[in-house]
């Protein structure tokens, strides 16, 4: 996706095969599922003894961790095109989609956690909330706009949609910045955590605009 | 031919004639707006309180609760003490370094007594008490915890209020040398709270030393705090140094930060939302089975103690003031 200029869906990328690849994919995928499966082992220990693992409140202590994982894998996989231009490691690109999906999953995670956990049987509640408070229906939109790439994701779909499977990928920007905004605007007062995913992704997307505006100089100079 | 260049614009962007010719006096409206806002606010002042006596029956039906109380270990690891730190389990984890004893609360304002008096002489000769109170912080969580303490009212009447005494106001302290998270102005320190003079004479208004028979610990406000049951937890201002009488509603902490989403009353009500979340319902932080599935309770209004204290906001609009 991104900033290709010529066609934006990689017509089959080439694999650069062999044991490290594997190796450290599979390293990827056991880094990526770890957070899920403490906080599982948590949740199992808090549900047969109720211990106070995850704190006096273990609904808000889930919701919060999910919610951060899913942010720092959606920043994780922002951050894969400018670290494969600028280490000029093209296998890097092997990983983006992996990290998109899990940032899905946690992001999933994180709204099975408020709707089953949290809003339990006032389900009555849950238009209201998406409608009327700013965060929630930041976070909501967020989570929708990750469903259709998560979907498209597959070699399949990429081919099916040719140049407009880039366009329709640069959805990740926005979702970026809403997934940032949701994290600031439930803050009560002290923003400097979500200030800190606000700047990373500010220079994420920075990056890219520069990029874009050079390119534009380059062009227009022609 | 059009020339390429012209840029089009929208006609849904184009000024309109009425509102180019009148620019000056709007933007003269514009600038003057903040200062107009905040002239209404000093005149909008709340009614007077309505003369409201709690009988002593009506008071003691509110001292206690049978609900399942929160254990120790919540009620001491989950506290909101910005002092030390914006996270739940930041006040309980940071090191021991608040200095309790001595301590002494300064007493001024619109009293015939006013002065610097030390913890033991400001609780002297006045019962320590049990209350079981419910406790519903504005986030929407709420636990049940054992109090020991003294009624509020005992302590105001020794400084002798006079008839100007309108409101009292509370301070915590803050000493960056013993409270680590002074260094970040999360809040324009120091926290100041506020409760009108019928709202501290309350029975059920109570200063508090300890929590389950035991020396209140420095993250849940030592050595002496205010729990005001009815209202939003942080109105239950904590480590207190100084107490004024004040003629004028007195500018309170979270109030100041962000006046839209905190009031001055902030009393518990779930027909009034918090603009960012709903209060209807609330996580209860209580007893010692797993809370992973455990469902939302219904948010009451007044926390439960509407008998004891609704009186006292008689023809109020709770709407207009939260």
């Amino acid at each position: 996706m991104v900033l290709s200029r010529a066609p934006a869906a990689p017509a089959r990328p080439r694999r650069s095969s062999g044991a490290g690849l594997v190796a450290a994919k599979a390293a990827a995928h056991a880094l990526a599922l770890a957070p899920a499966a403490w906080l599982g082992w948590q949740m199992a220990q808090v549900w047969r003894t109720g211990g106070d693992m995850l704190g006096a409140d273990p609904v808000a202590e889930i919701e919060h961790r999910t919610g951060l994982w899913a942010l720092r894998l959606l920043l994780l996989t922002l951050a894969i095109t400018p670290l494969r231009r600028l280490s000029g490691q093209p296998v890097l690109l092997q990983f983006r989609r992996m990290l998109g999906l899990y940032a899905f999953f946690y992001a999933c995670l994180h709204l099975c956690a408020y709707l089953v956990l949290d809003l339990g049987g006032y389900w009555t509640q849950l238009f209201g909330e998406i409608a009327k408070r700013p965060y929630i229906t930041v976070g909501f939109l967020a989570w929708l706009l990750l469903v259709p790439l998560a979907v498209t994701s597959t070699r399949g779909w990429m081919r099916r949609l040719g140049r407009r499977w880039g366009q329709l990928h640069r959805a990740v920007y926005a979702i970026g910045v809403l997934a940032v905004l949701h994290f600031w605007w439930l803050v009560k007062s002290d923003i400097r955590e979500p200030a800190l995913y606000a700047g990373i992704l500010a220079l994420l997307l920075g990056w890219r605009l520069v990029l874009r505006l050079r390119a534009n100089r380059t062009t227009a100079a022609h | 031919m059009r020339p390429p260049s012209l840029p089009r614009i929208p006609a849904s962007e184009i000024t309109d004639e009425a509102v180019y010719r009148d620019r000056r006096r709007l933007l003269g409206m514009l600038a003057a707006s903040p200062v107009l806002g905040l002239a209404g606010c000093a005149e909008a002042e709340p009614p007077p309180p309505p003369r409201a006596r709690t009988s002593t029956a009506q008071a003691r039906a509110g001292f206690s609760t049978d609900e399942e109380p929160t254990r120790y270990e919540d009620a001491t690891t989950y506290n909101n003490f910005y002092e030390f730190g914006t996270n739940k389990d930041d006040p309980s984890r940071a090191p021991r370094t608040l200095r309790t004893s001595p301590w002494s609360v300064l007493v001024d304002g619109e009293c015939a007594r006013p002065g610097t008096i030390g913890l033991e002489d400001l609780l002297r000769g006045i019962a320590v008490e049990e209350r079981i109170y419910r406790l519903r912080c504005v986030e929407g969580w709420s636990m049940v915890i054992p109090w020991n303490g003294v009624p509020l009212a005992d302590v105001l009447r020794r400084f002798e209020p006079t008839s100007k005494a309108k409101y009292v106001a509370f301070t915590t302290l803050a000493d960056p040398r013993q409270m680590p998270g002074i260094r970040y102005r999360s809040i324009d320190w120091p926290y100041r709270e506020g409760l009108r003079i019928d709202e501290a004479m309350h029975p059920l208004a109570l200063l508090a030393t300890g929590l389950y028979g035991k020396p209140l610990p420095q993250q849940n406000g030592a050595p002496l705090r205010l729990v005001v049951p009815w209202k939003y937890g942080f109105k239950s201002i904590k480590s207190i140094v100084a107490i004024r009488f004040t003629e004028r509603m007195p500018k309170t902490a979270w109030n100041e930060l962000q006046p839209s989403e905190y009031g001055f009353f902030a009393n518990v009500n779930p027909a009034v939302d918090h603009p960012r979340w709903s209060q209807k319902t609330e996580r209860r932080i209580a007893g010692t089975k797993s809370r992973l599935f455990a469902a939302r309770i219904p948010t009451q209004p007044f926390n439960g103690y509407a008998e004891q204290v609704a009186a006292l906001y008689a023809g109020m609009d709770l709407r207009k003031w939260y």
